[in-house]
């Protein structure tokens, strides 16, 4: 059984020592501080902390002017609030202008589970992606989501970095080279080409390894940044493969599965299945949720057969 | 340009700056007259004496912030920037051409632009942000924002107004350039202000109200917000649409369309060029 962490938890203990090195670094809250654990900043630097309440638009163009300023400013809230709410602060007052703000949020995707549809933030990479000075960043485990902070506090530029509630597998086992905006191959196959990102890296890796009991070897992409995309790297391992599958907690238009798609039409056309979301769910246990919605290593393994079926 | 910041030089900087916005805007064939003309007064008053700032500095680490939160009346802020000295008043002649640095709505390239704006309602939460900023870091510097009054029919206006006050930010000043009419009609009719100030008072500003076209009402309202402590203030300045034009004043039509030629010689004449 893998070790589990909440990259939520990973977030908010990290910023607290991050606000030692980074004298700049402010963080705004919208009331959901104990949910994010941007509390534990807050009881560590009280000055360097403020709460605007559940007011989205107010807190993403205070970040703005907080950028503009020199300081750097983490917007803490859930991945659904951040996003969709004040979307046109985030397209004029931030993208338009590169400014230095840093999006953390948590309960994204699906796994907000029982909160039901309203909370379960399932179109925010297309959201966010949209907005070409944006990185989007989404980190498979709590260690990645260490690295993917740093190298967000360490770039100028703006950065939404989606988090999890609950627990789930870490999948990095050791040390590793985590570089925004390059792809992470974490094993290599000649059959399938499997990309995923966040808690789907894990599912995608189980795949795999149900693959190789049917002689399928597959080669599995962590694409943590999701945008600027790692074209490169698919495009590569595709030339090898021939077949893609890409798993997402996520819609699949405007989510990788669209982006992969686009990629693939431009350069080097090939099969290509995804799993991912297609519509909205509704309350459940998050196992039940990724069951029913087809999120599961059994789901990608039928789609890498069924992608192999179409190969020509 | 140097200045003593006295009241006959504002008054003949505020000329300048209306000369400079109607030929801009009729050059561009486009672009916002109506607000840049009622603002021209305050902005005169900020930058030719109430701010500290340096033209040939923009990035002056203590300088005072202006954020133009009503960023289609940009005509006016390039129009007084120029003449200020950030940039040449002979650049003001490629307002919205491209290639361009001085855009159709107010964009943070620009020197002297604080605030990528364009999309009402977001100024205000800006300045928050910058207030808060100046605040940490023990600057000396105050924050300027300049509102329209059409644009307070935005909720985000009134969710950074109560995080100022929340936020005690003492060096936080609105302006509401109160000149009652926006894009489609007079303010009254598309969405009822009233009672405008004591709204403002109620989320814990410290409010006032004075002629916007009156230098020294201006500059004692300025004064009077920089005494205030433990608040932010606002600045309801009653204006005129297109003020200084008497073919524009009150004018809805000319919140958004340029004079034609016939009319920008007939308006230049107006204002003594």
């Amino acid at each position: 059984m893998a070790n589990l962490a909440s990259t939520r938890e990973v977030a908010g203990d990290l910023l607290v020592k991050l606000g030692h090195e980074y004298a700049d670094l402010v963080v705004v809250g919208g009331d959901l501080n104990k949910s994010t654990f941007a509390n534990k900043f807050q009881a560590e630097f009280p000055d360097r902390f403020f709460d605007f309440g559940p007011a989205e638009q107010n807190m993403v163009s205070v970040a703005a002017g907080l950028a503009a300023s020199g300081k750097i400013p983490v917007v803490s809230t859930f991945a659904v609030f951040g996003t969709a709410r004040p979307f046109d602060q985030l397209r004029v007052g931030v993208s338009q202008s590169r400014l230095n703000v840093k999006l953390i949020l948590t309960h994204s995707g699906l796994l907000t589970a029982e909160d039901g549809v309203s909370a379960q933030s399932i179109e925010d990479i297309a959201i966010m992606s949209a907005l070409p000075s944006f990185t989007v960043i989404v980190p498979a485990d709590g260690p990645e989501t260490e690295h993917a902070i740093k190298a967000a506090l360490d770039m100028n530029g703006p950065v939404y970095i989606r988090l999890s509630r609950p627990a789930t597998p870490i999948v990095h086992t050791r040390d590793y080279n985590f570089k925004i905006g390059a792809a992470e191959v974490m094993r290599e196959g000649d059959d399938v080409t499997i990309v995923s990102y966040g808690i789907m890296v894990n599912e995608s890796l189980k795949a795999a390894a149900d693959l190789d009991q049917k002689g399928i070897s597959s080669t599995v992409i962590n694409m943590a940044t999701v945008a600027p995309l790692d074209e490169a790297a698919i495009l590569s391992s595709v030339s090898r493969t021939g077949l893609i599958v890409t798993a997402e907690e996520h819609l699949i238009q405007g989510g990788l599965g669209s982006m992969v798609a686009s990629l693939l039409a431009q350069n080097s056309p090939a099969p290509l299945e995804m799993v991912g979301l297609r519509g909205y769910a509704e309350s459940g246990k998050p196992e039940q949720l990724l069951k029913k919605y087809h999120l599961t290593q059994n789901d990608i393994v039928e789609s890498v057969l069924k992608g192999i079926s179409r190969k020509s | 340009m140097s200045t003593d910041g006295s009241v006959l030089e504002i008054k003949d900087l505020a000329r300048r700056v209306r000369v400079n916005v109607l030929k801009m805007v009729a050059k561009a064939n486009s672009g916002h007259p109506g607000g840049s003309l009622s603002e021209t007064d305050i902005l005169a008053v900020l930058y030719g004496k109430v701010m500290n700032h340096n033209p040939s500095d923009p990035d002056l680490i203590d300088r005072d912030r202006f954020i133009l939160s009503k960023a289609h009346a940009c005509p006016g802020l390039y129009a007084v920037l120029a003449e200020t000295g950030y940039f040449e008043v002979k650049e003001l002649d490629t307002f919205r051409q491209i290639d361009s640095r001085i855009q159709g709505h107010a964009h943070i390239k620009t020197p002297g632009v604080e605030m990528s704006g364009g999309s009402l309602g977001q100024g205000l939460s800006f300045g928050v942000g910058v207030s808060l900023a100046s605040r940490l870091s023990s600057l000396p510097s105050r924050t300027f924002v300049l509102l329209g009054d059409g644009e307070c029919d935005e909720g985000q206006i009134w969710e950074a107004a109560m995080s100022a006050s929340h936020h005690e930010l003492d060096n936080l000043v609105a302006i509401v350039d109160r000149n009652r009419i926006q894009n489609d009609r007079w303010t009254h009719e598309v969405m009822s202000l009233e009672p405008f100030l004591d709204k403002w008072k109620a989320f814990g500003w410290n409010s006032l109200e004075v002629d916007g076209h009156n230098i020294d009402e201006l500059l004692s309202a300025f004064h009077k917000a920089e005494q205030t402590k433990g608040r932010p203030s606002v600045i309801i300045a009653n204006t005129m649409k297109g003020k200084g034009v008497s073919f524009m004043e009150n004018n809805v039509d000319f919140h958004g369309k340029a004079p034609s030629p016939d009319e920008l010689s007939k308006a230049l004449k107006e204002l003594g060029e």
